[in-house]
């Protein structure tokens, strides 16, 4: 259960493109997790508000984008979808196999009100 | 890990950073802002912080890795009984609780720094740099990082050293790659550990771990051992011989080495200067 470390280190990049961007509030949150990043989307999706709170993330959603596990062999060079613990290859079943994608744990994209948007009030 | 060179770009994501992409702006009109950051970053920079460190003094760290109770302490004790005189070994040690490893390394008579995570289940970068400041590392060659005992988290952390070993016990089973595959897919080296105890066990086939091993597309060698009673530590003890005479070629190169878990992109950025 190292969800909610992973989504207090999330904030802090959270937090700095906050300031880059001199938003007022951040809504959404998305990332993108593969199965093999060790990371559960299940307990993520829960760490996440404790891990928000009082930040200017509170209100935000997170959205979680599951990637697949992808592979290209090194034998035949085929490339094929796989599971975690088979990352064997589709085509020819060799197991020595590169992997294309499915460890990723990255913080994708945010959405964000900035303030300079924000019309001033005149009188 | 680098979020300005494209590194962080693979199959699963490219589409997303493609001219008006689906994040460029929202439907209600919110800005977008694409990160394509790893959510570990913080800790990854600290890791290669942690990585200068041990290169500057040409010290090879070793991460251990594996459930508690499979052995990590007794093969310590073992080899630093047989190697002692031949590197200056220290050890940083993991745990929830107690300075009880850590006693029976220094009982060995070599430098133990304990880590108590309270109820942490990982060692992570930030920890590792904290015990590295009570350790001169001019006056080691081998520095160990035994992990807190866990199949799981510990997979996920960069922490700075060179190797992952994981060990898998003869009691546990021997479909454990196949169940925690995370964490064996990281293993650059995995040690079956207890193999006495296969006399007297008949639900364990070292075979069919290799196989789960395989299964995960990790060629990483895997040798038997009994730390306790002696056995199969001579092939253990070639496999460090050659890890730090391999560690100190690469060094005179300006090269380092970056554990197996991390992605290409950290890798070919190991070289880069220290995160400011």
């Amino acid at each position: 259960m190292h969800e909610l470390s992973i989504c207090q280190s999330m904030l802090s990049q959270i937090e700095a493109v906050a300031r880059d961007n001199r938003a007022s509030a951040v809504h959404r949150v998305k990332v993108q997790i593969g199965p093999l990043s060790g990371v559960e989307p299940q307990l993520l999706q829960q760490a996440f508000p404790i891990a928000v709170a009082g930040s200017i993330a509170r209100d935000a959603i997170l959205d979680i984008e599951l990637l697949p596990i992808r592979i290209e062999c090194q034998q035949c060079g085929g490339e094929s979808e796989a599971t975690a613990n088979k990352l064997i290859c589709g085509h020819c079943g060799h197991w020595q196999t590169r992997l294309l994608s499915g460890d990723e744990m990255l913080l994708a994209s945010l959405e964000l009100d900035r303030a300079t948007n924000k019309k001033t009030a005149t009188c | 890990m680098c979020d300005t060179c494209g590194c962080n770009i693979t199959s699963g994501n490219r589409h997303l950073l493609q001219p008006a992409g689906k994040l460029e702006k929202t439907a209600d009109g919110k800005s977008a802002v694409t990160v394509l950051q790893s959510l570990l970053s913080e800790n990854d920079h600290q890791a290669m912080h942690n990585r200068q460190h041990f290169d500057k003094h040409g010290v090879l760290a070793i991460n251990l890795m594996s459930s508690p109770g499979s052995g990590k302490t007794a093969l310590l004790e073992a080899t630093i009984d047989a190697l002692a005189d031949r590197y200056r070994i220290a050890v940083i040690e993991g745990d929830l609780e107690t300075e009880n490893d850590a006693e029976r390394i220094r009982a060995r008579g070599v430098t133990a720094i304990q880590i108590a995570t309270g109820s942490a289940c990982h060692l992570d970068a930030h920890m590792v740099h904290d015990a590295l400041h009570q350790l001169n590392l001019a006056d080691y060659d081998l520095i160990f990082i035994e992990n807190v005992g866990n199949l799981v988290c510990p997979a996920s952390f960069d922490l700075g050293h060179h190797h992952n070993i994981t060990l898998l016990s003869v009691t546990e089973g021997d479909d454990k790659p196949a169940k925690y595959p995370v964490m064996f897919r990281a293993a650059d080296l995995m040690l079956l550990t207890k193999t006495d105890l296969l006399a007297v066990l008949d639900d364990f086939d070292p075979q069919k771990a290799e196989q789960c091993l395989r299964q995960l597309a990790n060629p990483a060698p895997m040798l038997s051992l009994s730390a306790t009673r002696q056995q199969g530590l001579e092939a253990w003890f070639d496999w460090l011989d050659d890890a730090i005479t391999s560690h100190r070629g690469r060094l005179e190169q300006g090269e380092t080495v970056v554990p197996k878990i991390q992605s290409d992109g950290a890798r070919w950025h190991a070289g880069e200067p220290a995160h400011p």
